[in-house]
């Protein structure tokens, strides 16, 4: 097998080995504490009898290595199992709400990374004159606000003051895309603004970093234009750390928006978690847990193979 | 017609001016008090316009809220079930019985026995009539505990209940004169065979019906065609929007999403005030935030202390800083105004350290610290108004200090278990209602553990009185106990404190639940 190849099988399975030992830790997490379900579903009329009853019928009373292993055994077949709340069917109700965040966080994917790399370069180009000061100010003010007031100031100015979208960022089955991109306008320009910076500084430093080297010279001298420079011989090299940056924050789109949602009012996975926690929902809040770790470990390891890939060293070893 | 009476009339249409308010400035005009009435009560009730669509925006909705009537507890779920759920009766906004699927009510001498006739040709959604035994079917499936019914204990002393042709019989326990009130309680929706087979498929024969039930983010209706009542229920359409961040509410009643919105928060109100287009409603209701001392323990098993404390309290101050103005101070007892049968001559408490100090060196209490458990979402503004009570207590040379407890557990882990703490309630429709639920020996919720045989035996005695005259010095006597040996100390009564936009039309201040208890959306209309 070519050693690329192995090198990321070996990245992948280490992924999924680290994502058992995570399904593990939630589980325990969530076993530890205090109060178990039951009485949390009871409340605190909760007759002995009524708890054993209860206990029982969910499988309380089993040991907990027992119950990991059915619970793992149905995740790996699709089925979560049942809110303890409303009694419906953890997976069907994941699935939308998975299809929100994925929708949101994909568009403001779609606007920031190639915005970002764009802007990284150019402030690269230009370092330290005017382009490269504006754009650092602007992205770094964006990023030092926090994100709720970042939403709070957009909701004021384009919805309530001049009412050119709609404030209230609800999505539902049926809808056409077109609704649905209006719908999700401001969300987007928000999550675009708490994402930029990041990406962008670190395409910037990358890049500046590459543009020590001696090769970068040579392209200089052999009249490439700056920018030619950059995007021939600079950007390929600086890959690998700007991937890492790119992959973290996508992560944060998916899984660290409910700030974001609950000020637009976006039906996504923050949300439905904050409701099911503090219902004491167990079960949903480990299947969300889960799902969340699952996105992590999944763009970290896409984020290690682009790496891998990009390597010119790893991909012509000698 | 001159322009300032006209704009009068406008604001009276808009339910800008209450009838008090419209009279007194009319007649200032020179319009004779008569014809001023006259002419509020052709603006109040202009034609209500029929058809579009009228939007809520929601505090108190979560992704686990289910259709099932019985399992109602926050707002969200209570004002969609209003939406597509019709009761035996309803109370109106003047405390007296609205008929709904009942048509007639009659008891016995000692209100040992109701007999409720049912509406004829009243339909489900689901085109079936509604009869006397889908009545009875409710009644009995909110008996049983396993319905988690929220509506339980008000159905327990119901010993008896059996359906003939279109009536509907009750057989209680005790005698209850207020047994047609407790049959309005929202979680006693009728449903088709009492909802047995299916609790939870939104089946009623209210005035719209189930669209789109997305729990925890929106729920949407359509008009009940065949709906019995052609008084209300207006538009065609109507929707519920969960939206439980303050300022996403408010934006989104000020960008015109919703036209209603509840909660409103007390600090902002007058800001919104001044917003165009939207008007802010502070509805006097029946709910109280309060500190409760558990009578049982020490050191408040001693009544001196218990005095020290209710006379340290400062109720106006937490009325213009907690509730921004918008509420009323309280007197230790949990009834007010909004309850019928109130007595308005019961003396009011006020602040007097030197009285406090009084009582508090008769209570001999050895001058440890007294502790005081909040949370901030024990009220809003539960910690401040926690403070505000430790600087007037202080000052009467009480021992006060808050400890600050965290908002999750709360209710588990401080309230009924602690023995003094902030908290709150909603209030019910009547006093014997609030007084069984949580000042009777045996009572669920006893949260003050307050036992006193006299106060049980007057409120039985009220119970089953059917003089009115009676009951009301029962109801009387027994505030006066609550007031002066409980261990409520009760600063304030708050208002629902709520926005609508201009264009909506017919609102009425409603103390027995916000937004018009549940019904803003069905009763009001576009303009």
């Amino acid at each position: 097998m070519h050693p690329v190849l192995t090198l990321v099988v070996q990245r992948i399975a280490l992924g999924l080995l680290l994502l058992l030992a995570v399904s593990a830790v939630i589980f325990l997490g969530v076993a530890a504490l205090p109060g178990d379900t039951a009485q949390a579903i009871l409340g605190q009329s909760a007759t002995p009898q009524a708890l054993a009853n209860l206990r029982a019928e969910m499988g309380l009373d089993q040991p907990a290595l027992t119950r990991y292993f059915q619970w793992l055994g149905g995740v790996l077949t699709g089925d979560l199992g049942t809110s303890i709340s409303n009694r419906t069917d953890i997976a069907a109700a994941i699935g939308q709400r998975l299809g929100n965040t994925l929708f949101l966080a994909g568009w403001a994917a779609v606007i920031s990374v190639p915005l970002a790399i764009l802007l990284g370069l150019v402030a690269a180009r230009y370092n330290g004159r005017w382009p490269d000061k504006l754009i650092s100010g602007a992205t770094l003010s964006a990023i030092s606000l926090p994100e709720f007031v970042v939403g709070y100031l957009i909701l004021y100015f384009l919805a309530v003051k001049w009412q050119l979208f709609p404030s209230v960022a609800m999505v539902f089955p049926g809808m056409g895309m077109m609704e649905r991109l209006n719908a999700v306008i401001l969300p987007v320009i928000v999550l675009v603004l708490v994402v930029l910076a990041h990406m962008m500084r670190m395409t910037r430093a990358a890049i500046l970093n590459v543009m020590q080297s001696a090769y970068i010279e040579t392209a200089e001298l052999k009249g490439l234009s700056p920018m030619q420079v950059i995007w021939r011989h600079a950007f390929p090299n600086a890959i690998a750390p700007v991937v890492n940056v790119v992959m973290l924050n996508l992560a944060y789109l998916v899984v660290g928006v409910v700030v974001v949602e609950v000020v637009f009012v976006y039906p996504g996975m923050g949300q439905y978690l904050v409701d099911h926690v503090a219902k004491r929902d167990l079960p949903v809040v480990q299947a969300v847990g889960l799902i969340f770790a699952a996105v992590y470990i999944g763009l970290n390891i896409l984020a290690d193979v682009i790496s891998i890939l990009a390597n010119p060293r790893l991909r012509h070893p000698k | 017609m001159t322009d300032p009476l006209d704009r009068m009339i406008a604001a009276a249409k808009a339910g800008r001016m209450s009838r008090r308010e419209f009279v007194g400035r009319t007649t200032a005009l020179g319009v004779s008090a008569a014809l001023a009435s006259a002419l509020y009560t052709k603006a109040a009730h202009a034609e209500p316009k029929k058809g579009g669509l009228i939007r809520m925006g929601m505090q108190g909705g979560e992704s686990t809220n289910s259709l099932d009537p019985a399992l109602a507890a926050s707002e969200v779920p209570f004002a969609v079930n209003m939406t597509w759920g019709e009761m035996l009766v309803d109370v109106t906004p003047t405390g007296e019985i609205d008929l709904r699927i009942a048509e007639e009510i009659s008891a016995n001498a000692d209100a040992t026995e109701w007999k409720f006739k049912i509406r004829q040709g009243v339909e489900f959604h689901n085109g079936k009539t509604v009869t006397a035994d889908d009545v009875v079917a409710t009644l009995r499936r909110h008996t049983d505990e396993k319905s988690q019914s929220g509506a339980l204990g008000i159905v327990q002393g119901i010993t008896d209940m059996s359906a003939e042709g279109d009536m509907v019989t009750l057989k209680l326990a005790s005698g209850n004169a207020d047994l047609p009130y407790l049959m309005g309680d929202y979680h006693l929706i009728i449903q088709p065979n009492g909802g047995i087979d299916n609790p939870t498929e939104g089946i009623g024969a209210g005035p719209y019906k189930v669209v789109v039930h997305e729990p925890g983010i929106r729920h949407t209706f359509e008009k009940h065609a065949n709906y019995f009542d052609t008084t209300i229920g207006h538009a065609d359409q109507t929707e519920i929007l969960v939206i439980n961040d303050g300022t996403a509410r408010t934006g989104a009643l000020q960008s015109g999403q919703v036209h209603m919105m509840n909660r409103v928060d007390p600090k902002i109100a007058e800001l919104l005030k001044r917003a165009p287009g939207v008007q802010v409603k502070a509805v006097p209701g029946r709910g109280h935030y309060v500190f409760i001392m558990h009578v049982d323990k020490a050191p408040f098993d001693n009544n001196d202390l218990r005095m020290a404390l209710k006379l340290s309290v400062n109720r106006q101050e937490m009325v213009d800083k907690i509730l921004g103005g918008l509420g009323s101070i309280g007197n230790d007892f949990p009834i007010n105004s909004a309850y019928p049968l109130f007595d308005d001559s019961i003396p009011q408490r006020e602040y007097d350290a030197a009285l406090a100090a009084e009582h508090y060196a008769k209570s001999g209490h050895d001058g440890s610290p007294i502790i005081l458990r909040t949370a901030q979402g024990a009220f809003p503004g539960a910690v401040e108004a926690a403070q505000l009570f430790q600087q007037t207590a202080n000052a009467a040379g009480i021992p006060l200090e808050i400890k600050r407890e965290p908002d999750d557990g709360y209710w588990s882990n401080v309230w009924n278990v602690e023995p003094f703490c902030a908290s709150y309630w909603g209030g019910r429709p009547v006093q014997d209602q609030m007084y069984a639920t949580a000042y009777l020996s045996t009572a669920d919720w006893n949260d003050t553990k307050f036992k006193n045989a006299k106060f049980d035996e007057l409120l039985m005695a009220a119970r089953a009185e059917l003089n009115a005259d009676t009951r009301k010095a029962t109801y009387s006597e027994m505030a006066k106990i609550v007031r002066d040996e409980g261990g409520l100390i009760l600063p304030m009564f708050n208002d629902f404190v709520e926005a609508v936009r201009d264009e909506i039309q017919g609102w009425e201040a409603d103390p027995n639940g916000e937004l018009m208890n549940g019904r803003a959306h069905v009763k009001c209309w576009l303009a």
